[in-house]
């Protein structure tokens, strides 16, 4: 008797499930599966803010492919570097898109990166179960940004040299230990080839494995306690009689399908920079970086990319280098303690008091705020703007103990809002 | 027999163990940590550096390079030495009180000879590499200016010693390297000791 086509299908489809037992026997693949995305169940109330930890990793893993092929023509070397990478623009082929992807690729990350904390700061994700999520998403953001630092050196422009020439001082002013500290980092007397070559070694290798880890445990300890929602309430409180959240609906396919149209509109997005404004006026792409790095010439105008400029301000802010210093790291460090510091225990701004929308608004403006200030020149006022910004800043989290003890919420439904 | 400490010979071999183990650890970690440090032809290429000033006329700045940095040497005229000793309440530390010269240029022109200025040309703020402006009360910087360095990053202000001016975001003087004079007309510069 001669086979149907549905015979043909038939013995396929069993010869594929007698795999996947063969494979589950050895690794828990479909248990992974299950957990993690086709049992994972998420508020079906999303709105866009949520797509910004999806649009992270699809920007991850651009830097990553980016960035291999990359290496494989670049030079980490002071007297090669700046031409290997004038050589991937000109003449590999399509060199220059793999390098515009990776340079715009960078500031996309922290655009993305941003909002997706900003998110979690309107809605209340950083609050207990979820400390431990958000103080991991802390730690990837100062692997983000050790990362944006090393990167930076290795175009060896002039704008790179002085950059990391700016930084590397701040790290000298270390009481006692700051000269030795620098030498140790740098691995000369100045920033050289040598120092090329170990910011290298981090950018590619140390940093990225780094973050990789992060980023899985982050994941890892989002899933373990479930997604938050635009309402700031726990789905799991409700369950249907299948023992899956009412309110939730599977990662996928229903959010995954979702979360594709998001991509495709950040990618569209991203494209359009890449292609039409990939220096972005000199803020992805610094001018003075076309032109090599040279030891004897500042740049007329030294000011970091435009993602690290808000602390910049806040360095500038003080007359005093130790004070500014010390102010930087701190708040750097500070949002690390918002699960405490903020004693509300409403979640969500849909239910929270118009003193805490107006402090977040505040806040938001702030750091922008300082973002374009520690880009201009430093004139006075530029320096009294950013000493009033630098105070508002660090208003937000040491005024946040004393009036989310006593804010009036409004009541927060059980259930999902549309 | 003790009673009731709990510690047995079990907790003393773990305790002993992690301590052991722990000191192993350490002790892998020096030669990772040491191999950070500027290596042997780093530290060569550091090596002092020889400026010959015979051609270094009044008034003139010369730029040298040690450990990639600028140092200027400038060789100050009468009238310039004369501009130190003017107003010393603009300056932050007229002194010289902060370590930042070797013991023989903390003295009023920062220097061994009095007319030969030997200072590292990199901002005590953030090491941008301030400008020579020699020019007296120049339209930009006002009709105080008394000629001297003026950094182009943050406004930060040095007179013709290297002395940091008041009001600007750089908190010391320019540093003075090590140096000394092999000769009338040579200065050896990243040294002060020895013989040449």
């Amino acid at each position: 008797m001669a086979s149907t086509e549905a015979d043909v299908f038939d013995r396929l489809g069993r010869g594929l499930a007698a795999l996947r037992v063969w494979i589950d026997d050895r690794f828990p693949m479909t248990k992974l599966i299950k957990e993690h995305a086709t049992e994972y169940y998420a508020s079906k109330n999303f709105n866009f803010w949520y797509g910004f930890g999806v649009i992270a990793t699809v920007v991850l893993v651009m830097q990553l492919v980016t960035g291999i092929f990359l290496t494989m023509n670049y030079k980490p070397a002071s007297a090669e570097a700046f031409a290997s990478v004038e050589y991937i623009m000109r003449d590999v082929d399509w060199g220059w898109l793999i390098r515009y992807l990776h340079s715009t690729g960078a500031s996309a990350f922290f655009i993305v990166v941003y909002l997706h904390m900003f998110r979690g700061l309107l809605y209340g994700s950083y609050k207990k179960p979820r400390e431990l999520v958000w103080i991991i998403g802390m730690f990837i953001y100062l692997c983000l940004m050790a990362e944006a630092f090393f990167g930076y050196l290795l175009p060896w422009g002039n704008m790179s040299y002085w950059g990391a020439q700016v930084i590397v001082t701040l790290i000298g002013s270390v009481p006692f230990v700051g000269d030795g500290l620098t030498d140790w980092i740098r691995g000369d007397f100045f920033i050289s080839d040598i120092t090329l070559n170990r910011f290298f070694a981090f950018h590619v290798i140390a940093v990225p494995l780094l973050l990789l880890l992060l980023v899985v445990v982050h994941i890892m300890a989002l899933h373990e306690v479930g997604s938050n929602n635009p309402d700031g309430i726990e789905i799991k409180e409700h369950k249907g009689p299948d023992g899956h959240p009412i309110d939730g609906v599977a990662f996928h396919p229903y959010h995954t399908s979702k979360d594709l149209v998001i991509v495709v509109i950040f990618l569209i997005l991203f494209a359009a920079v890449v292609f039409f404004a990939p220096d972005m006026g000199g803020y992805f792409l610094e001018h003075a970086n076309f032109e090599p790095a040279n030891v004897l010439s500042t740049p007329e105008h030294i000011a970091p990319v435009w993602y690290f400029t808000p602390f910049y301000a806040i360095l500038r802010a003080v007359p005093n280098e130790t004070i500014g210093i010390a102010l930087m790291g701190l708040a750097v460090l500070l949002p690390f303690f918002l699960p405490w510091l903020d004693r509300c225990r409403v979640k969500s701004i849909r239910y929270r008091s118009w003193i805490y929308k107006i402090v977040l608004m505040t806040f938001a403006i702030t750091f922008i705020a300082l973002g374009y200030l520690g880009l201009q020149r430093p004139t006075t006022l530029v320096a009294r703007l950013s000493l009033l910004f630098t105070i508002l800043y660090f208003a937000f989290f040491f005024v946040m103990p004393f009036y989310t003890r006593r804010e009036k919420t409004k009541p927060v439904p059980t259930r999902v809002t549309p | 027999m003790a009673e009731g400490t709990g510690f047995t010979r079990r907790h003393f071999l773990t305790v002993a163990t992690f301590f052991t183990g722990g000191a192993g650890a350490i002790a892998t970690a020096v030669p990772f940590v040491a191999s950070f440090k500027p290596s042997a032809r780093a530290q060569a290429l550091g090596a002092p550096v020889t400026v010959d000033i015979s051609k270094l006329e009044p008034g003139a700045l010369l730029r040298v390079e040690w450990r990639g940095r600028v140092i200027y040497v400038l060789n100050r005229t009468a009238d310039m030495l004369a501009s130190l000793g003017k107003d010393t309440a603009l300056l932050r530390d007229p002194e010289s009180e902060k370590d930042q010269q070797p013991n023989y240029a903390k003295n009023e022109t920062r220097s061994i000879r009095p007319e030969v200025l030997v200072v590292q040309g990199v901002c005590t703020h953030f090491g941008c590499a301030p400008a020579p402006r020699f020019e007296v009360a120049p339209a930009d910087l006002g009709p105080e200016w008394p000629g001297g360095f003026f950094c182009p990053c943050h406004g930060s202000k040095f007179d013709l010693a290297g002395r940091v001016f008041t009001g600007v975001p750089a908190p010391d003087n320019l540093v003075v390297p090590p140096h000394r004079y092999i000769n009338d007309n040579t200065i050896l510069i990243g040294s002060d000791t020895g013989n040449s």
